[in-house]
Parts: C-alpha cells; structure tokens; sequence
C-alpha cells in the first residue's frame, strides 16, 4: 500500500462511515474495508476504474465529484477523502466545503509545491518544474494547480477551517515506504495530509 | 428488448431446462390488481437454473423486457438451435453464475408464453380474453411473482436483475416487499417512463390497433393483425438501437440491388432488415399482450405510486443494496434517468453503486455479450453474498 495511503488510513478511525472522493480503482477503500473495518463508498469518473472497483466488491458512484456529492445528506459520513485530487480540481473551494458538508471530518492529501527540488528547479531553469510526483508540462498538466503548505493553510484559516491534523511526508512516487517531515517540512515534505473538520 | 442470443463460444450452459408452471388465485379468491380489477386463476410459467442452497438464501431472480419470456437461459431440447435471452450472462461460470446461485425467471402476466394473458382463455366464457383482459401494472406483475416466490417457500432474494421493464419489476420487488430483497440491478431502465417513450409506445400501440385484422382485441379465431404487429416491432426495434450502431451495421447500403428502384419496395438494407425484424416477431408474439405490456410500463412511475409524488420516499421503503447500470448510446432510457434514480436513492441514504458503460448499441446493449456487464454484475452480487453471510 502506498506510503501516502497508509497515512491517510492512520487518520482513520475504525467501522467509520468513508467516502473516498476519486476513489481509482479503490485501493485505499480496501485497505480500509480490512484494516479498519469502515463502512466505505467511493466516487470516481473513469469507468474502467469504476468497474474494477465494482467488481472488487466496492460500492461505487460512477461521475463526477461536484456533482456526485450534491445528493448527500449533511454529515452523512464520518470522513470524506480527498487524496491526490486537490491539485487536479477546477473549483477546490466549493469541493472542500462540500466534504465538510456531507463529512463531519475531511481528509486532504496533495503534493507539495514547496519541495525544495521545486524551488531550486525554478530558481536554477527559470522552467515549471518537473518532479516524481508532478511529472508533466507545463501544457499537458492535469495538475492545474499548484499548492504548498503555507498555502493550504492560508487557505482552511480564512474559511474558518479548523486542522486537526497535519502529516508532512516524504517517500518516493507511489512507494509503500515513506517517513514523516518534522524538520523544514516547507523544504523537504513531498505530500501534505491534513484532517480538517468546520470550525 | 431485441433477439441478440447465440450458442456460448466456450460451450457454457446451464444445459436442457424445462419450463414450469404455478397456478393460483382459483375463483374466487382472485387476485386484486392495482386498477381495482381481478385476476383469477393466474398461471405462471417460470424456469430455474442452479441449486437452491439449504437456507435458501442463494436465489438471483431475473426479469425479462417487453419481448421476453420464462426462458433466460439453456435448452429446452438437444435440437434447440438458439439458448434462452441471457444465456450470455447465466450460466456455470457467468455473469450470473448458477454454480453459486438459484436463479429464477418467470414470464410475466399479460405476456404469451405460458402466464396468464390476453391470448389465455377466460374461464368465463372457455374463449381467449382479448380486451376483457383487465388492465396491469408492473406492481401486478411483481404481486403474481412474490405468490409464485412465496408457494416456492423462498423468503430472501439475494438479488433482483433486471434490463429496461425487467429493472422496473426488479425496483417494484423492493419497495413492495422490502423484508424481502437484499440487493437489486436495474439496467438500462427507469423509475418512471418518459413522455418521449410513452410517445413511441403510443406509436406502437396505434401500429397494431389501426391493423383492420386487430378487430378490437377479438383475433384469436381469425387472421391476427401481424401487419400492425410487424410495424410495431419496427418502431420498437430502432428505438432499442443508437445512431451510431445503425450507421455502422448498415449505412446507407442498398439491400440486393445497386441502384435505386424507384418503388415503394425496400431498397436499403437497413429497410430489408426491419421487415425482416416484424415479420420474424409476428410468429412469436402476440398482439394483445404487446398492448397490455406496453401500457403497463408506461404506468410506472415509482414516486407517484408508492411515495405520493415523491421518489425518495417510495425508495425509502427499502434498505436493499443497489447497483445502478446505464448505457452510453441508450436514448429510450437514457442515462440520465438513471441518474436520477441514483440521486433519489442517495437521498433515501441507500448503498447504491452506479456505472454507465460506454457502447453504442442503444437500450439492446444490456442483451449483448460483454464483459464490463458481467465483471459489474458478478462482482456485486458476490460483494451482497459476502455482506449477507457476514451479517448472519
């Protein structure tokens, strides 16, 4: 299991009620259906990913994130995640208030812009930096945003988003081992999850 | 629904089957229907693949469309050139896998092979009903199917499958007897039928009844109306079809010639094909029943009837598990209204699934021999086992 998706599942408590927001193919909502016994659903856009999810014995919603949370009843899961996925959404603000409407907690995961071979590529190659984990260019990026730490933070305090928790994390591309950043997380974390809850 | 099944490629089947029947609502206890009418004695006919487990609690029922019948899947004989409709998906080893599962299909009422419709006698008179057949709904179908559940002494259904009005029986099964059903997957179907398809099974309807040969319903002695029939099926075939599909598989090709004819006859394949279509159905089908089943499914709106306007509220009568399947290219009973099916049972705090499969061949995708339909389908069903077994 990915080094990122273990933390995430660290945050997690057990037999809760999950929704997995860009859920893949469902590998987190399976590490949780048997580590954490939770009861777990997920959303996600591409159907091949959708099927295996199904198929896999996954409670699967099959559109689009905006839309497919609209439906849900205020609080009607105890976590809502939203791993990887931040950096790649059109509108973030309405989807994180939407995950702390119909979650009571919120769980966010992206990778950080702020990693100090980022800031030297751009000071160095005057070019969009290239990374591991944000491997494209400039004019074929998903990733249209770009976020750091800071930012992130910035952002929960002025909606009055309270941050219960924050993991800093460093660990290769999609690899199951990994180490938490205490020191200088602005230059050295490669992820930051965050559990977040409505203040 | 369309005629699309062929022998399994890897030799697959549930083998020979015989087709059964269960009689009931003797006079004079008929059966009340929703129309405020009553039906007596009822025959269903109905066919089981697989083995019932001791508990019981291994029975998948499926549900046949418009056209369909009791014969899902298998032979009736050695010399049976064609398997039942959905052999593609139950069998040993299938989508429906009957090593694991008693699956049951019974013919619906109203229908002509075998239940008790339009083309049965009417004990009243020892003659066909015809038109004093009374008028049904899915929930009346459904209400014959649980008597036949019932005198089977099932009291669990694992899972309801059904494609197009097989999905509103399978949906109808779960908000009349929630204690019942566990699971259920609606494919390609509805919560209630669109003013767009009650338009074309109006078009339908008015193909057979302006076929002089119909003469009221009272046929049965006579030449039936296969004209008006033919034409019907015409219209319903292209409605199971998509632009893309029909495009594809004929173009604009001329059907023998290689010019015009300049005639009424038909000059393009496509043309030739739909004839062929309506005049193969006319031997299978039967008129009144085409009627009575139609009208049926354009009645069904779920909300209406069992939530007082509201669709969240008729499916909150159930807890059932959902697994919710569309078809890209299916205009008749698009996307979106399964979509909006999902949302009502989000609403109504379901666990529902929901995936629409990218193809282009129309509302007659969900016959069709494909694998993103059986690996959804299998995987559901073995996920609801789990739960069930689990929860025991």
């Amino acid at each position: 299991m990915r080094f990122d998706l273990q933390m995430i599942a660290s945050l997690i408590e057990a037999k809760s009620r999950v929704l997995d927001l860009g859920c893949g193919k469902g590998d987190l909502l399976r590490f949780l259906l048997e580590k954490k016994q939770v009861e777990g659903y997920g959303i996600e856009i591409d159907e091949k990913e959708v099927i295996e999810g199904i198929e896999q014995g996954l409670s699967v919603l099959h559109g689009d994130i905006n839309e497919e949370t609209q439906d849900f009843a205020d609080n009607s899961f105890d976590y809502v995640i939203l791993s990887q996925t931040l950096q790649q959404v059109y509108n973030p603000e309405k989807v994180i208030e939407e995950m702390l409407r119909i979650g009571k907690k919120g769980i966010v995961s992206f990778p950080c812009f702020n990693h100090i071979a980022i800031k030297l590529q751009l000071l160095w190659t005057s070019k969009a930096p290239i990374t591991e984990e944000l491997p494209y260019e400039w004019y074929n990026t998903p990733n249209i945003r770009v976020i750091t730490l800071r930012d992130f933070r910035i952002f929960c305090a002025s909606r009055k988003i309270k941050i219960l928790k924050e993991l800093a994390i460093s660990s290769h591309y999609r690899a199951s081992s990994g180490k938490i950043i205490k020191f200088l997380p602005n230059w050295f974390a490669k992820y930051g999850i965050f559990l977040l809850t409505k203040q | 629904m369309s005629e699309y099944s062929g022998h399994d490629k890897n030799g697959a089947s549930v083998g020979i089957v015989k087709r059964q029947y269960f009689t009931f609502a003797e006079p004079p206890n008929k059966m009340a229907l929703e129309s405020g009418a009553k039906l007596g004695p009822i025959t269903l006919a109905y066919e089981t693949y697989g083995r019932l487990n001791e508990t019981k609690s291994n029975v998948v029922m499926v549900f046949h469309a418009l056209s369909g019948n009791s014969h899902a899947a298998g032979y009736y004989s050695e010399k049976d050139d064609k398997p039942g409709w959905w052999d593609n998906m139950v069998g040993p080893g299938k989508g429906i896998d009957t090593d694991k599962y008693c699956v049951i299909c019974s013919n619906i009422i109203g229908s002509c092979y075998g239940s008790t419709g339009p083309s049965s006698p009417d004990p009243r008179t020892g003659k066909p009903y015809g038109l004093n057949f009374p008028l049904l709904t899915v929930a009346d179908m459904v209400k014959a199917q649980k008597r036949l559940i019932d005198h089977l002494g099932i009291k669990k259904l694992l899972c309801l499958v059904g494609g197009s009005i097989g999905g509103m029986q399978a949906i109808e099964w779960a908000v009349s007897y929630p204690e019942m059903v566990q699971s259920v997957i609606p494919i390609a179907s509805t919560c209630k039928r669109s003013a767009l398809s009650i338009g074309l099974s109006e078009a339908q309807r008015q193909a057979i009844m302006a076929d002089p040969n119909w003469n009221n319903g009272d046929y049965y002695s006579q030449e039936p109306p296969n004209k008006g029939l033919a034409l019907a099926r015409i219209i319903g075939h292209i409605t199971y079809l998509s632009e893309d599909s029909m495009q594809r598989k004929f173009g604009r090709r001329l059907h023998e010639n290689s010019a015009f004819k300049f005639d009424f006859s038909p000059d393009f394949e496509v043309e030739s094909y739909l004839h062929y279509q309506g005049k193969k159905f006319v031997e299978r089908f039967d008129a009144n029943s085409y009627l009575y089943i139609t009208k049926a499914s354009d009645y069904f709106d779920l909300g209406e009837q069992k939530g007082g306007g509201s669709l969240v509220k008729a499916l909150s009568r159930t807890s059932a598990k959902f697994l919710v399947i569309s078809f890209s290219s299916d205009w008749l009973y698009p996307t979106s209204q399964s979509k909006e099916m999902v949302k009502a049972m989000k609403k109504a705090g379901l666990d529902v699934s929901f995936c629409e499969i990218e193809v282009d061949f129309g509302h007659d995708s969900f016959l069709l021999a494909h694998d993103q339909l059986k690996r959804l389908i299998s995987g559901f069903i073995n996920r609801v086992k789990n739960e069930v077994n689990k929860a025991s």
